[in-house]
């Protein structure tokens, strides 16, 4: 979770990304496509955030939700969250993977499982699915998500 | 002299192979017998596991998690019962606590008791040392199945607690077990750990200095072998290992032998730990109150915990009804694995089975 | 005393007598060139039935020790012991379907299976059994030994080459390199016993160690090290089995047989163990020379001892890489050979034949030079030990979960 404090860093340090404070049990950083990049170099270098953990998509009926996780191998403690909103019909983001190197397969099955394209990503192929597979199956309008379970 | 011409020739490990850990593909680029490049391929044992996740309610997801890495099901029972307890804020009592945490790391020795058989089994001892592990691994697992019901898939935890209070026969035994297992360990390293050729074959091959290491996102035996001295329980402690006193064995190098050392020490930390919680474990009931339905706030959260392969962590979305809106597991051995490519270049074919024996990979994890 | 003699005596020399009485059975009836030939006939068939008979129990002794070394019975479920379970598996081999991939070199790929065994079968032609018990007393004896199991290697190429699969040609090109890298420490190591004994007959080799009163391993006790471990990599077993490392390349040269041809490969390389272990005894153990016990009976057991310690080493010693396993033979083992020649001439030169003197002269420069090499590899691994880390961390930040 990030603390307020550092959310009041950033967004001392970068006015002009308009960052936004998302409340919650993880509290995170909102922060747009395009000044992704940026404030990841930033996170790495001077925040010490050097470990990429995980780079997950959530498909949320009105946008496609990316959430990065970041923790720091010297201060250890809780991750900084930073999450970026892409629109549903074609997402598309800048890649961290010249930051992080390890983000590479999670970008990697993002695009397979959720669809969403990542901007300088040196391979990006389907990595669970086989090659020449239509479709990401993790997207709630997949077919076959409305099945119901019977449970009695 | 006119230099000859060679060419590289493209070898394919495929996805049948003795060694290669579950199906799970390389394809090697060779000169020889040196390797220029390594490229994984994985996704053999995919079963769609996170869109399943999504279609079970809540208290189902907790016996599905088992079948990530089968190897060690209690790690991922207790990661994902603690990220839903805390999400929706619920306290499971001092007594379920305890037996979780001696459960847990009773699955992690017998984790690294696999993990250093089945590679010194690729070295070519020819299953010694393997049925020697296993046979520790027995006695665990006739400890689980005294508990749970089952050795291998044990549904244990709840939501809130465990299932069941541990048996009259599982304190004796338990302690019966961590007393004599030092000894074994002492007796494996006596056998193993000096062995020349097992030295020979093991300093110096797959390297990770720790800055690639920290980069690529690895966590466990291979962030510790390689010199950082991480660890979960210790960076961000979650349910009582603050209360445990335990160290962190981490290598000097960062090559296979290094991982092996590292996996010995840690199961012998495990076994402190078990002693400890076994001496401490207080009375009391097991569990919370079940709920028929259980149905947790909205919001989102990420919990990890360290699993004995690497760094295990649910993202789990809730939107408040009984099916979790998204279930998002961050696995070890998917994100360790991409680190193989830079350990193998410039060694030989044998060292690349070496190498994915030490990294410890599970591919039921890594697929999900 | 006279009688038990007469006993043992009868007992050493039962075979021998035997075919005495089968010959002059045969006179009666044929002529001699005809009693000759159907002798050789025989001398041949007796050599090929027992290698082929002797893989049963080499095989399920095999198993079950290796299954004691590792904590489990081996084989017990069929026949009393499970001493048939070697049937069972040939019963299943020669029924299973005989495979040949489209793209093999089908002549090749055939003869291939027939390659290795031969040469371990003329081998057994020249070992001596017991008192008098040989097939072929050539005066070439170790020489022909050498030449003719050579052979092997190239059937093993064959295979790799034939099989049209990169594995096997990996397998095959690691044996070649093997085999031929392992030939010159094993010849050169026996050079030592050739000195002592002045011939290569292997039945001199054994009567000489008679002349000596002591086996040649007390004087020859590095040569033995050296032979022993020359000639386990030269059949390719544990901890030398790289051409057919089952954990990286599959079974390597032989991956594509199955059947009865993949039942040769077992054969040769069984019959193959059993010899370098025969030979082994012949030179350096005495062959059949023993109190008691009848010839043959001492020959077996000094043999089959020997197999239980390549058996051990296969429980138990990982396999070595192959650039491990080339400078293994060229920096180690044909040096040190070439000591061993150099101070066995020396002090064979220097010191009266067939006296204990000259045995405890051998024996004190072979313990010499093996405790110079302990000095000089000790210093070395006891700074190279590697330990972990413990690093001991507060648990400072509190747990925020349950």
């Amino acid at each position: 979770m990030t603390d307020r404090e550092t959310f009041d860093r950033l967004a001392a340090r970068f006015p002009a990304f308009e960052l936004e404070f998302v409340e919650g049990t993880d509290p995170a950083v909102l922060v747009k496509g395009e000044n992704l990049l940026e404030l990841a170099q930033h996170m790495r270098d001077e925040e010490k955030y050097d470990f990429c953990s995980s780079v997950t998509a959530v498909d949320y009926p009105d946008r496609v939700e990316l959430v990065y996780h970041l923790y720091s191998m010297t201060n250890e403690g809780g991750p900084a969250i930073l999450k970026v909103h892409c629109n549903k019909e074609d997402p598309i983001a800048p890649s961290v993977v010249s930051i992080w190197t390890g983000a590479n397969w999670h970008e990697r099955e993002v695009w397979d499982l959720m669809g969403v394209r990542f901007d300088g990503h040196p391979d990006l192929r389907r990595i669970l699915l086989w090659e020449g597979y239509e479709g990401h199956p993790l997207r709630k309008d997949f077919p076959g998500s409305e099945d119901e379970y019977i449970f009695s | 002299m006119t230099t000859l011409k060679t060419e590289t020739f493209n070898l394919n490990m495929g996805p049948h192979h003795p060694s290669t850990h579950g199906v799970f593909q390389l394809k090697l680029t060779l000169d020889g017998e040196t390797i220029v490049d390594v490229e994984p391929v994985v996704g053999y044992l995919h079963r769609n596991h996170e869109k399943i996740g999504e279609k079970n309610n809540w208290i189902q997801n907790t016996p599905f998690t088992d079948r990530l890495d089968y190897i060690s099901p209690m790690n991922n029972e207790f990661a994902y019962v603690l990220a839903v307890e805390k999400l929706a804020g619920i306290e499971p009592p001092e007594r379920a606590k305890y037996i979780r945490i001696i459960m847990v790391e009773l699955n992690r020795i017998v984790n690294h008791l696999i993990a250093v058989g089945f590679l010194l089994n690729e070295l070519g001892c020819f299953f010694t040392p393997m049925f020697y592990c296993l046979r520790w691994r027995e006695m665990v697992v006739d400890l689980f199945e005294m508990t749970c019901g089952s050795r291998m898939m044990p549904n244990y935890f709840w939501i809130g607690g465990v299932s069941a209070d541990l048996p009259e026969g599982f304190l004796p035994e338990c302690k019966q077990l961590v007393s004599a297992f030092p000894g074994f360990l002492d007796e494996l390293e006596r056998l193993v750990t000096e062995n020349e050729i097992l030295q020979m074959r093991c300093k110096n091959v797959g390297v990770l200095p720790p800055e690639v290491a920290t980069a690529f996102g690895c966590t466990g035996p291979l962030l510790r072998g390689s010199g950082v001295p991480y660890d979960v329980r210790r960076a961000e402690p979650y349910s009582i290992y603050d209360r445990f006193d335990f160290d962190i064995p981490v290598g000097t190098v960062g090559d296979v032998y290094d991982r092996y050392l590292v996996r010995i020490a840690e199961a012998r930390q495990s076994v402190k730990i078990v002693e400890q919680a076994l001496k401490d474990l207080p009375g009391g009931e097991t569990a919370t109150p079940k709920k028929k339905r259980f149905r947790p706030p909205e919001g989102d959260i990420y919990h990890r915990t360290e699993a004995p392969k690497g760094e295990l962590g649910f993202y789990l979305v809730s939107d408040g009804s009984e099916n979790p809106y998204r279930y998002r597991i961050r696995v070890p051995s998917f994100v360790n694995l991409q680190a193989l490519p830079h350990m193998c270049r410039g060694h030989k074919i044998a060292d690349v089975v070496v190498v994915i024996g030490s990294i410890d990979i599970t591919m039921g994890e890594v697929d999900r | 005393m006279q009688s038990i003699q007469g006993i043992l005596e009868f007992f050493d020399q039962i075979f021998v007598n035997l075919s005495f009485w089968f010959s002059s059975q045969l006179a009666n009836y044929l002529p001699d060139w005809a009693v000759t030939f159907v002798m050789m006939l025989a001398t041949v068939l007796v050599l090929v039935v027992f290698g082929l008979a002797s893989i049963i129990w080499i095989n399920i002794f095999e198993r079950k020790v290796i299954g004691r070394f590792q904590d489990r019975y081996g084989p017990n479920r069929f026949g009393p012991w499970g001493l048939l379970q070697c049937v069972a598996d040939m019963v299943k081999l020669l029924t299973k379907e005989d495979v040949t991939p489209s793209k093999a070199d089908r002549l090749i790929f055939n003869l291939a299976a027939i390659v290795p065994i031969v040469p371990t079968f003329l081998v057994l032609a020249v070992l001596p059994f017991g008192r008098g018990m040989v097939a072929a007393d050539l005066n070439i004896g170790f020489l022909y030994i050498v030449a003719v199991g050579s052979l092997g290697t190239i059937g093993i190429f064959m295979a790799g080459w034939s099989s049209n699969n990169k594995y096997s040609v990996l397998g095959g090109m690691r044996t070649v390199a093997q085999m031929i890298s392992y030939e010159i420490p094993m010849v050169l190591s026996v050079v030592g016993v050739l000195l002592l004994v002045g011939s290569l007959s292997m039945v001199s080799i054994v009567d000489a160690q008679g002349e000596w009163r002591l086996p040649f391993v007390v004087l020859q006790p590095l040569a033995f090290v050296l032979y022993f471990t020359a000639a386990i990599a030269e059949v390719n077993r544990s901890p030398f089995d790289l051409p057919e490392g089952e954990s990286e390349i599959v079974a390597g040269y032989h991956i594509e047989y199955s059947g009865i041809k993949f039942a040769m490969f077992l054969l040769a390389e069984y019959i193959n163990a059993f010899s370098i272990c025969a030979i082994a005894t012949t030179l350096f153990l005495g062959g059949w020379r023993g109190p008691v016990l009848p010839s043959w009976a001492w020959f077996f057991l000094k043999t089959y001892g020997l197999y239980v310690i390549l058996i051990w080493l296969r429980g138990t010693l990982p396999r070595l890489r192959v650039d491990q396993l080339m400078d293994f033979a060229w920096k180690t083992l044909v040096p040190l050979a070439l000591t061993n020649i150099l101070l066995t001439a020396l002090v064979a030169k220097l010191v009266p034949a067939h006296s204990l003197v000259g045995a405890a002269v051998f024996l004190g420069v072979n313990v010499l030079v093996i405790a110079a090499i302990a000095v000089f590899k000790y210093p070395r691994r006891k700074r190279e030990k590697r330990e972990v880390v413990l690093v001991h961390k507060p648990a400072t930040p509190e747990a925020r979960s349950s």
